[in-house]
């Protein structure tokens, strides 16, 4: 199933390997492809705004272009939203100490905030205001906090609307032709190893399908079979003579600069190699590759776009 | 507060910084090598400084905490073994370098035994499910555990000079707030509110509403297990609250540094960037800048750049010429130095970036340090001690 035929897709990934550009380049793409698509950064804090380069986001769905909405998460905001349309508690929601009531609650009890932001991101699929939900989702360390919220809270409160609530957002979240979660990750120890142990936690602790391993600044391969050889004879002194009289100077840190992007490579491909035994087949995996970028905004979140749509088969 | 009193000299190199100081916080977002840089930065004090110099870390990789002897969870501070030294090269280190991984759970068990009046109490305390759910999950309790226990490791005064790699955080400034919130949290009115209705049966008229909303809202039961919870957690108060004073107390010390890791991408560079401001209005001793995966700086010349560009354009020509010496296939080596000069561009566009990046981030910090891209993965002693002597003097 391709990756933007769900409703609602969480993007995570440990932190620095492009989980933000990623989902963004999501975003774009499902929206040219003609999909009435929200994007939502659920750390309010964060940096989606940079890569449509339209503004700081807010709580409100704002649309940045035809069939592309963007929104970030404000977990008092959702849960005043949340009393209104779901309890009938509009008055109530305009008090004074409910916010601090809330921040209190919030701090005490694990996994109010996470389901207040679940809650808003499902009600979203629920009530079919878009054809996907791209949300760039708590990093890998507190991912599964955030998804298996519902059931923390079942298991917490007793009784109570809240309870109620919590049905119908696990059959959501559970349901994976609705929703699915893609890690990002690049071909790196920690970023890799995280990924891998990831899957193990979300078949443990949530019912959310893996849809996707996305492999992030997938670095180029310089050269093909037998070429490496060439190179290396490029480091003879008559050759590299030969060569710098013809361009004018040094040809060593060109030389070196290109040893560089080798042996990069070379360490990464261990590291991929390990992904690929550690995810589960059936798990498609996407490449994208490192841009060699002046810096990153809309152009770089298109290139990247591009490339995602290549690796989906459009 | 003790204000900051300006050092006769200011430090010029990590050298001379961690060796006027006791306590080193490696900060910085996620991804970054902060865990790599501040172990580096131990085992080169252990080598260089002497003393006894211990590194806690909060997430390393499996093969880097293989390599600092933590093998098994646990907070327990382990020593690394002088064989390892030896293998690295550095067979008469002048000090000791310790490691101490952070348990979370563990150091929130050891807080709770410690302040609470009674063993009977703290057991219940810890038989809480809510407070199992806390200690566990509850995000904040990292960052402020891993300030808790910097503070008691201090304090027990075994080390010369602690490095502190700070846990992966949404916000990477979330930690040195931490204890002053985890202070506020416990002497809020809010708190005792929430929990009078359970000690007396007296409801205070002006709260009705408030208790009438968060019943509906999530059930009296739930209400009811917290207010529980915070009422055995209220034994602890006084401590608790003295406590996290003592630790916000410690981090703002003259004794204290804060070192910056950052790459010149541009997300982690944005936040370093933000740290570097808040630090330094907040007067925390911020003294160090570590610029991680710094790309080598030939790619920042331009005359270079030029040939690379010269290679690639006149790719066909010379490589007929480079074939006639190598006697390989002419097409072949066309592709190679096409390859050679393209990549090269490549690198300088990023090269290019990161420069302006740099010099925005070097304004502030008194010590500035680049650590080159290292194209192997750091796993062992000899790797970090490889990694520390970039960017030690």
């Amino acid at each position: 199933m391709n990756l933007l035929d769900r409703k609602l897709v969480f993007v995570t990934g440990k932190g620095g390997v492009g989980k933000t550009a990623v989902t963004a380049a999501l975003g774009l793409l499902a929206a040219e492809r003609g999909k009435r698509t929200l994007v939502c950064e659920v750390d309010s804090k964060g940096n989606l705004a940079d890569f449509f380069e339209t503004g700081p986001t807010s709580f409100e769905e704002r649309e940045l272009q035809p069939n592309l909405w963007a929104m970030s998460m404000d977990t008092e905001a959702s849960l005043k939203q949340y009393l209104q349309l779901q309890l009938k508690l509009g008055l109530v929601a305009r008090i004074g100490p409910l916010a601090r009531m809330f921040d209190f609650v919030a701090t005490a009890a694990p996994g109010v905030k996470e389901i207040v932001t679940v809650g808003k991101l499902c009600w979203e699929v629920r009530e079919r205001h878009y054809d996907l939900v791209v949300v760039d989702a708590a990093p890998t360390g507190h991912i599964v906090g955030q998804l298996a919220a519902p059931q923390a809270i079942n298991g917490l409160i007793q009784v109570g609307p809240v309870r109620q609530q919590t049905g119908w957002m696990l059959d959501i979240l559970g349901n994976p032709r609705t929703t699915g979660v893609a890690i990002v990750t690049t071909a790196e120890e920690m970023p890799v190893n995280e990924t891998i142990e990831l899957q193990g936690r979300l078949q443990a602790e949530t019912n959310v399908d893996l849809a996707a391993v996305i492999v992030n600044r997938v670095l180029p391969e310089l050269f093909g079979r037998g070429e490496e050889e060439v190179f290396e004879r490029l480091w003879d002194p008559e050759v590299s003579s030969l060569l710098e009289d013809e361009i004018g100077g040094s040809v060593e840190p060109l030389l070196e600069g290109a040893r560089m992007a080798v042996t990069l490579r070379r360490t990464r491909a261990e590291h991929l190699e390990r992904l690929r035994d550690g995810i589960e087949a059936g798990v498609p995996m996407l490449y994208l590759p490192y841009l060699f970028a002046r810096s990153h905004g809309l152009r770089s979140t298109r290139q990247l776009a591009e490339a995602l749509s290549a690796e989906l088969g459009f | 507060m003790a204000a900051r009193t300006k050092p006769e000299a200011e430090p010029t190199s990590l050298e001379s910084l961690l060796a006027a100081k006791e306590i080193a916080v490696f900060c910085g977002s996620g991804g970054v090598g902060k865990t790599t840089t501040a172990a580096a930065a131990a085992a080169m004090a252990a080598v260089k400084l002497g003393g006894k110099v211990l590194v806690l870390t909060v997430d390393p990789a499996k093969r880097l905490a293989n390599a600092l002897g933590l093998q098994g969870f646990g907070n327990e501070e382990m020593r690394v073994p002088v064989s390892a030294f030896k293998a690295a090269g550095q067979p008469h280190p002048r000090g000791e370098l310790w490691a101490a991984m952070l348990d979370t759970k563990q150091s929130w068990d050891n807080l709770v035994r410690r302040h609470a009046p009674d063993p009977a109490t703290a057991a219940r305390i810890l038989e809480n499910p809510l407070y199992q759910n806390i200690s566990g999950r509850f995000v904040q309790s990292h960052e402020y555990i891993a300030m808790e226990r910097l503070y008691e490791l201090h304090s027990e005064g075994n080390f010369d000079l602690i490095v502190v790699d700070t846990p992966p955080t949404r916000n990477a400034l979330d930690f040195i707030e931490a204890p002053e919130r985890m202070a506020e949290f416990f002497s809020s009115r809010l708190l005792r509110l929430l929990i009078v209705p359970y000690r007396s049966r007296v409801v205070n008229l002006a709260s009705r509403p408030f208790y009438q909303v968060a019943d509906r809202i999530l059930g009296s039961q739930f209400l009811q297990d917290i207010a529980e919870f915070f009422i055995l957690f209220q034994t602890m108060y006084a401590g608790f609250v003295q406590r996290s004073q003592a630790v916000a107390r410690l981090l703002r010390d003259n004794r204290t540094t804060f070192v910056v890791v950052t790459t010149l991408e541009a997300a982690p560079a944005h936040e370093a960037e933000y740290f570097i401001d808040v630090l330094t209005a907040k007067k925390f001793h911020l003294d160090a800048l570590v610029l991680n995966k710094v790309l080598p700086s030939y790619f920042n010349d331009e005359a270079a750049a030029t040939r690379a560009m010269l290679l690639t354009d006149r790719a066909p020509e010379l490589a007929a010429k480079v074939a006639g010496v190598t006697g390989d296939d002419s097409a072949q080596v066309e592709r190679v130095l096409a390859e050679v000069g393209e990549s090269f561009c490549n690198f300088g566009v990023v090269a290019q970036r990161e420069a302006s990046q740099r010099a925005v981030l070097s304004a502030a910090p008194a010590v500035v340090a680049s650590v080159p891209y290292f194209e192997t993965d750091i796993y062992d002693l000899d790797g970090l001690l490889r990694l520390g002597e970039k960017f030690w003097t």
